[in-house]
This record gives C-alpha cells, structure tokens and sequence, in this order.
C-alpha cells in the first residue's frame, strides 16, 4: 500500500497518521458491510425470485437468468427489498415529499414524509429521555445519602432491569389515553421510564465510586455533604452516567416505537411498521426501519461525541 | 423536643393538615410514613433487615395501590386493584399457563437458546481474525443498539404466525448483545496467561478449554443475562404483529381491546415472574460456574 511505503521513507505527518487510522479501523468495517450487503443482495434475488417465476409461468413466458435478477430487485412488494430499493424509498419519502403541505388553507405537516414520522416518535423519545435522566440522577442521590431509601428501593430496581417492561408499554398508553392524557405525553412516560433504571442504577454506582482515601481527604476538610456531592461524587459520577445514558436513550427510543404498535397511532415509525405489516408494504418497512436505527445511530453518537469532548475537559478521557 | 423526634413531628403535623383537605389522601401518606418510619428503623441495622426492608417497600406499594382505587373508586378499566389482579390470575391459570408455554417456552427459549449458541460461535470464528474483529466488533456494537425489535414485522411475514417467527425475532434481538459480550470474555485472558499455556504446547483447542473459556465465563454470563429480558421483549412483541389465538403478546392485546385490564395485569404478572425467573436462573448458574470470580466472593 501507498500509505505504508510512505510511512517507513519519512517522519510521521498528519496525513501519514491519517490514513494508517483509516485503513486500521476504516477498512475492517467497511469490508464488513460490504460483505453484508452483498449477502442481503443475493438473499434477495433468492427470497423474490419465486414471485418472479410464478408471474412469468401463469403469463407463459420464459425469462433469462438476467431478467429473473433484475425483476427480483424491483418488485413492488418483495419478500426482502433489495438494498438499493430501501435507499430509494427513504429518499423519495424524505427529500422528494414537501414537509408541509396545504390542507384547508393552512400550512400542516405532510403525512407521507418519513422525517415527520421520525420527528413524531423522537420528540416523545427526548422529553422522556430528559424526564427520565433528571429524575434518575435525583433518586440516585437521594438512594446514596439514605439507607433505608438504599435498602428498600435498590433491590427493586434491579430487579425491575429483568422485567420485560417494554412489552407491557402499549397498555399504559391505552390506560392514560383512558385517562384523557393523549399525543406526546403518554409516549414519553413510557420512554421516561425505560431511562429512568439504567440512570438509577449507573449512577449510584457513580456516586459511590470516588475511594475512601478521597473522601477521607474532604473529611478532614470538614465539607459537608452537599460539599462532597458537588466537588467529589457528582464530577466521580460522570463517566458511569455516560455509560448508562448511552444505554438509556437507545432503550428510550425503542420503547417509543413500541408504543406506537398496537394502539393504532397514525403518526410516527411504530406506526409505519404497523401499516407497512398489515398491507404487506415491505420497502416500506424497511425504510421506517432504517430511519429509526439512523435515529438510534444519531442519538447514541451525539452522546458519545458530548461524552468524548466532556470527559477530554474533566480530564478523564483515557 | 429531642433532636431526632422533630422530623416525624414535622410529618405528622402534615399528615393532620392534610387531613382536614382530603382525608383520602391524608390515610395513605399515613400508612406510608409508617411503613418508611419501620423501614427506616430496621435499615439502622436489625438483623435479616437487607431482606425484610425491600419486602416491606414492596408491600407497602401494593397496599398503597389497593388503597387508592378503593379509596378514589378508580375504575377498573383503568387501573384494577392487585386483589382483582390476583383474582383474575388464580381463576385464569390453564389460560395463562397454555400462554407462557407458547410464548416463552416456545418462542422466547428456543430463540434464546439459538441466539445465543450462534453468537458464541461467531465470537469463536471472529476471534481467530483480528481483522474481523477490527471490521466486526463496531458493526455489532452498533446493531446491538438498534431498535431491532422493529424487525419483527419482517420476520412475521417471512416466518408465518407461529412460534417460529417469535423465535426468530429472538434471535435477532439477543445475537449482537451477546456476540460483542463474548468477543470480549474470549479476549479477557492475560498474555502471561497465554504465554504459559504455549509452553506446556497445548493446542488451540486446549487452550481455549482451559483457560480462554474460563475466563471467557464471566463476560458470557453478563451477555446471557442481558439476553433473558430481550429474548422475552422479542417473543411478547413479536406477536402484537400476528400470532395464533393463544400466546402472551396476543392475550394482551385482546385483553386490551376488551378493556379486561385484570386480565392484562395477569399476564404482565406472568411476564414479570418469568423475566426475573430466567434471570435468576442464570445468575445462579454464574454463581455455581464462575465461584472464582471478585464479583462473586461473599
């Protein structure tokens, strides 16, 4: 490789450091998604291809391997969407559909695009994201300065993690839209409440992570506890809320989506999935699928990238 | 006044007010203030306390609850009381029973048992190339945290309505979570460690029995139990897409759609009982196969 030569005739420069980087960690995962696309590419042709040859016996027409391929990847309702089909069906849902369109002489969302779905099922996701954390970080701190609060709420918690909570958040939403709570407010419960756990249990195990000698050391300072907090556990504490806020958020967004699911909600990817499954849509799937692992990928890299550039200022980066 | 009698005064003079607003309300944040007050003592260190107090809390909370819709005649439809629960949970159980051996029995534990196996096996296969590992371990990391519950409608369709699909969805929740879990425990082992099995000549095989998975074990089980309540999630959800007439997912959205929340509450009693049963099952056999282990001393 170019790059290697270069690196062995001179000193390292930027661009030299630049490119062993890319093909060290670049390269590996791109060679691995190739890999997967071209297997999705071949189970398509495999999964459609039965479709095909079905239509062209009952029109009795015979069709060339190359005809069976290039039909098998643009079906309209294929068993597996050919990759490039997705790609085109979020992009025509995305940029090729206006984001508001005029009904009654006024200006309001348009329904057939994807972003305003996305945006119905990631507003929900962040103000319960937000409720959840605050609230988390709150009972974490009231957990390590309480015993009996410790004793009595911890082993709940934990014990909460191994319940499959997310199955059952369909019903809370019928519940409180019984309760005359609709639109975002009873999705983001739920979302809250699936963040709600993992901060809990991070950050208590954050908060309790500075060593005896440290606070030994605020000891003979003689601060007090909410001295302690500010100064030592809370800064101690941030790489663990990290940690579980990654988690939390990723959790946050699926519970949102299966939300939507079973209670017939128009707007946002949960109900794309349904619709998409009750036609047999299947690019459609696909698509609302994609926008919310793009979604996911966002949120979990934009908490990431906040971590990476807090932890580098703490001085806590490794 | 003594010092630490002023706090509980403090409550009990709130506890009066409150009384005279609502007295509904004023009962319950008694029996509550009396519950805490006796866990408050026991945590001061009583012995048994680390099981008594949780117990106690959770009690309480029941009560609470029990309180609230008889007190506020909360409809049932809304919110049934835990008596109505447990009424409807004992006179259901053959139902109940025929859901959990389709969902989780079926479903869940055949996906799981699947998920798992085939995500150790590719942890073996990527862990001979640091290539794959390079190129693998982000692509898994960033799948894992994917809502792939999402697939689930796909994998109806593919699968058909039955146990299959469920398994199915199973295994495409808990594969990534366990294969970024076990790559890791097959790195775990020191390079002294390794060192020393490569003087004694052992084998590949040999050192992988020996001493890789072995110390693989601790990270295995981490995996394992992250995947008892995704193998759950996946199986109940996978069914609101379709599923034949029996099964947790599906009671529950008929129950829903009947407004027979009792029933409901049953079976995510059922979930609940299920969920940390597995979960407790691993953690137990973490105990008995990772003895070793800092985390498991006592």
């Amino acid at each position: 490789m170019l790059s290697e030569a270069g690196v062995a005739s001179h000193p390292p420069c930027a661009f030299c450091m630049a490119m062993r980087r890319i093909t060290g960690a670049v390269l590996p995962v791109l060679v691995v998604v190739g890999v997967i696309v071209a297997i999705w590419y071949l189970g398509a042709i495999q999964m459609n291809r039965a479709w095909t040859l079905d239509t062209a016996q009952r029109q009795g027409v015979e069709l060339t391997a190359a005809e069976i391929r290039a039909d098998a990847m643009a079906q309209e309702r294929p068993v597996l969407p050919a990759p490039h089909q997705v790609v085109r069906e979020i992009w025509a849902t995305t940029v090729g559909e206006p984001l508001l369109i005029e009904r009654r002489n006024a200006l309001s969302p348009n329904p057939r695009n994807l972003l305003f779905h996305a945006y119905q099922t990631l507003a929900p996701t962040l103000l319960g994201f937000v409720i959840g954390t605050l609230a988390g970080m709150a009972l974490a701190i009231a957990i390590i300065h309480n015993r009996a609060m410790d004793m009595s709420v911890m082993p709940w918690a934990i014990a909460s993690q191994t319940i499959p909570i997310l199955a059952i958040a369909p019903i809370v939403i019928v519940v409180l839209n019984a309760m005359g709570l609709t639109g975002l407010v009873p999705k983001s419960l739920i979302s809250a409440y699936l963040s709600f756990f993992p901060v809990v249990v991070g950050m208590v195990k954050g908060l309790r992570s500075p060593r005896d000698m440290d606070m030994d050391l605020l000891r003979t300072y003689s601060a007090s506890r909410p001295q302690v907090l500010w100064k030592l556990r809370l800064p101690a504490s941030v790489p663990f809320l990290f940690t579980s806020l990654k988690v939390a958020v990723a959790a946050a967004l699926v519970g949102t989506i299966v939300a939507e699911l079973p209670t017939g909600a128009r707007f946002g990817l949960g109900a794309r999935l349904l619709s998409g499954s009750y036609y047999g849509q299947t690019i459609q799937i696909w698509s609302a699928l994609f926008m919310a692992a793009i979604c996911a990928g966002l949120l979990v890299g934009l908490l990431g990238l906040i971590e990476r550039i807090t932890l580098r200022r703490m001085g806590l980066a490794a | 006044m003594p010092r630490h009698w002023a706090w509980p005064g403090v409550l009990v003079c709130c506890v009066a007010v409150v009384w005279v607003l609502d007295w509904r309300l004023a009962l319950m944040a008694a029996v509550w203030l009396v519950a805490w007050g006796i866990n408050a003592i026991l945590a001061k260190g009583v012995e048994g306390a680390r099981v008594l107090v949780p117990v106690i809390f959770g009690l309480t909370l029941l009560a609470l609850w029990e309180m609230a819709v008889a007190l506020y005649a909360i409809s049932p439809v809304i919110l049934p009381a835990p008596t109505a629960i447990a009424a409807a949970f004992a006179a259901n159980i053959p139902t109940l029973w025929a859901d959990f051996v389709q969902t989780i029995l079926k479903g869940a534990l055949v996906g799981y048992v699947i998920g798992c196996g085939a995500a150790f096996g590719a942890a073996l296969a990527i862990d001979r190339s640091a290539f794959l590992q390079r190129g693998l371990l982000p692509v898994g990391n960033f799948l894992a945290a994917l809502p792939i519950v999402g697939t689930a409608p796909i994998l109806v369709l593919w699968f058909g309505f039955g146990p299959q699909s469920k398994a199915a969805v199973v295994v495409a929740m808990v594969f990534f979570p366990m294969l970024v879990n076990a790559v890791a425990g097959l790195k775990a082992s020191e390079a002294m460690q390794r060192d020393l099995m490569h003087t004694y000549a052992a084998t590949y095989w040999q050192s992988l029995l020996k001493l890789r998975l072995p110390t693989a074990l601790p990270f295995l089980f981490n995996g394992l139990k992250i995947c008892t309540t995704l193998a759950l999630i996946g199986a109940i959800v996978a069914e609101f897409f379709g599923s034949p007439t029996v099964g947790m997912g599906f009671r529950i959205k008929i129950e829903v759609g009947r407004l027979a929340m009792d029933m409901v509450w049953a079976e995510i009693t059922v979930a609940a009982i299920a969920g940390s049963g597995f979960y407790g099952l691993m953690a137990l056999a973490e105990r008995y196969l990772t003895f070793w282990h800092p985390s498991q001393r006592r």
